[in-house]
């Protein structure tokens, strides 16, 4: 069985076609691209999968068990997790808090013991800090702890958007244009960090960029959509000279 | 070792207002001073963990407060004293003495309930539409009280004057002044505990970034409800406590939407998302408040007008986020820091 399924996901903005009769296969441990002109309805898969947005028809399944209708803090539960296009921390929180808050789905105790603040309670908080704490050390980002999300370079934020999410315990992360506006350097960087996080934490990575390096260097498998509909799907060099592709990025007159 | 100091300042503070009260080296005029600070101080810190972490504009806290006042006063009333509604007390007029808390818990717990009705309906809405909604359920509790002819209706609800001298007359103390003392501390470590766990740290990234949190495996509703409750609670406990005071006697006149106001203003004054900021705001307000007694009415000109003073030039009010153990690091040997319960565990 798949580890994500997705079968015949439409939505309409009112009258606009976002994404239409969108299917996907995400076997575990892949790591699929998908990318598309500006306008074409990949960051909307993406809120529709992780429950952002509630699909007008199709189904969203992981290890079979079906996402529709769950709200987002329950889909993340269940193992999806996810970046954003622009960055999204919780800029006046330090990096520690973005992280540990991140783990709010895993979190034993209850009410009463997060006031009377017991045994319970400060194991637990004890285990969450130690995690969140190793965590970013995975990402040379400890030294941050305490610093407040707004005060890193946008390269450091990047990385703890990622952080955040993988601090939920995803078996599946979705990367929305991780490396926009980065420079050459710290994509060299990123690619590293995808490759080796992948392994460490065995997940499966589901991506959308913009940058051909990125997406033509890590991705075994490239899904092209235009319009919210798949117009291509392949290896990377398949897709590099896939006629629709080009027409769909370049316009039909350069074709 | 640490730990030591705290208890030693609470004590010492404790023994200072509530011994000078008793042996009346502090005035009955001080005394009431010190109830409404102590009572700002529960309202300000309640409130601010809805206008402050959590980002959104409640400003009906008076409403959750004359929830809170009535249901006590009613309880107190009714079980301890002789009334021309309720008749003869229930209970020994001696037990009000264990069982005052009791009404206090009891009102806040009908506060909180109040503020959960409020609460469900509002899930979606956030920013203005809160505040209307907070608005209108003020108005609503005010107008229900006052159109409740049994509870004096727009007279106000009397008797409690008589709780409080039956809990004198057993034991001498200043017993609402201890309450006051307790239910402070009560709101400062809720608070305080709730907003340093992981959990409660969830009513910040609401704050920060309602659809991350979301995201990011924060259940945003739960949170907010939560927060919500605890706020109005507290704020009902701050009103069981005002309606013993002095006069004996609550009115829906009190909890109008001018009363919200002022303490929206301590909350903002003080600095948003800051417990001490908050409690040093409601402490410096209730004594500007008296000390520009003098002027009258012009009061009401010089306090607006330090207010648009200050938002000029401090507008993130007197501490901002921080707390005073970040401005002063010496302090947190006395109160310890936010992390230091679960750090200082696992060495």
């Amino acid at each position: 069985m798949p580890l994500l399924q997705i079968r015949d996901l439409t939505h309409f903005f009112g009258g606009l076609r976002a994404v239409y009769n969108y299917n996907l296969d995400l076997e575990e441990g892949e790591l699929v691209g998908l990318i598309g002109p500006n306008g074409a309805g990949k960051t909307t898969i993406f809120n529709l999968v992780t429950g952002a947005y509630r699909p007008t028809a199709g189904e969203v399944r992981l290890n079979g068990d079906n996402l529709v209708g769950l709200r987002p803090h329950q889909i993340t539960a269940k193992g999806i997790a996810r970046t954003f296009q622009t960055i999204r921390l919780w800029n006046e929180l330090t990096v520690l808090d973005n992280v540990r808050i991140a783990r709010a789905s895993r979190i034993q105790y209850g009410l009463l013991d997060s006031i009377m603040h017991n045994q319970l309670y400060r194991e637990e908080e004890r285990q969450i800090k130690e995690r969140s704490l190793e965590l970013l050390a995975v990402f040379g980002l400890e030294g941050y702890a305490r610093e407040l999300a707004r005060n890193l370079p946008y390269g450091a934020q990047r990385r703890v958007e990622i952080c955040r999410a993988l601090a939920t315990e995803p078996q599946l992360l979705l990367l929305d244009e991780p490396a926009a506006g980065m420079n050459p350097g710290e994509i060299e960087e990123l690619l590293e960090l995808i490759q080796q996080i992948r392994e460490k934490f065995g997940l499966t990575i589901w991506i959308i960029e913009h940058q051909m390096r990125v997406i033509m260097n890590i991705c075994e498998r490239i899904k092209v959509i235009d319009f919210g509909e798949t117009i291509a799907e392949g290896t990377p060099t398949e897709i590099q000279n896939n006629p629709r592709v080009i027409e769909a990025y370049l316009g039909e007159e350069a074709f | 070792m640490k730990k030591i100091y705290l208890p030693l300042v609470v004590l010492l503070l404790f023994v200072v207002i509530i011994g000078g009260s008793w042996l009346r080296i502090l005035n009955e005029y001080w005394q009431l001073v010190l109830l409404f600070m102590g009572i700002n101080v529960i309202l300000t810190v309640s409130l601010n963990l809805i206008n402050g972490y959590m980002g959104e504009f409640s400003c009906g806290h008076a409403g959750f407060m004359a929830v809170g006042a009535y249901v006590t006063s009613i309880l107190t009333v009714w079980l301890f004293a002789e009334d021309k509604v309720f008749g003869p007390p229930v209970l020994p007029t001696a037990w009000a003495i264990p069982l005052f808390p009791v009404a206090l818990i009891i009102g806040a717990v009908a506060a909180s309930l109040v503020g959960l009705l409020v609460a469900i309906p509002s899930f979606r809405t956030r920013g203005d539409y809160l505040a209307i909604i907070t608005l209108a359920v003020n108005y609503i509790v005010k107008s229900a009280i006052e159109n409740m002819e049994v509870i004096g209706g727009p007279r106000g609800f009397v008797g409690m004057k008589r709780v409080m001298n039956n809990m004198a007359d057993v034991f001498d103390a200043p017993w609402l002044l201890i309450w006051t003392f307790i239910g402070i501390l009560v709101t400062i470590f809720i608070i305080r505990n709730f907003m340093s766990s992981t959990f409660g740290k969830g009513v910040e990234a609401i704050r920060e970034d309602e659809i991350a949190a979301e995201l990011m495996s924060v259940n945003t509703r739960r949170v907010k409800v939560i927060a919500f409750m605890l706020s109005c609670g507290l704020a009902g406990l701050a009103g069981g406590l005002f309606a013993h005071g002095p006069g004996g006697y609550v009115n829906p006149g009190t909890f109008t939407i001018l009363k919200s106001t002022e303490v929206m203003v301590m909350v903002y004054l003080g600095g948003m998302g800051s417990i001490s900021g908050s409690i040093i705001s409601a402490i410096g307000f209730t004594l500007l408040l008296e000390l520009l007694r003098p002027l009258g009415v012009f009061k009401w000109v010089v306090i607006p007008l330090l207010l648009v003073v200050m938002m000029l030039f401090r507008p993130t009010g007197i501490m901002g986020n921080r707390e005073l153990t970040d401005v002063f690091p010496w302090l947190r040997t006395i109160f310890g820091s936010e992390e230091e319960s679960y750090a200082l565990a696992s060495n």
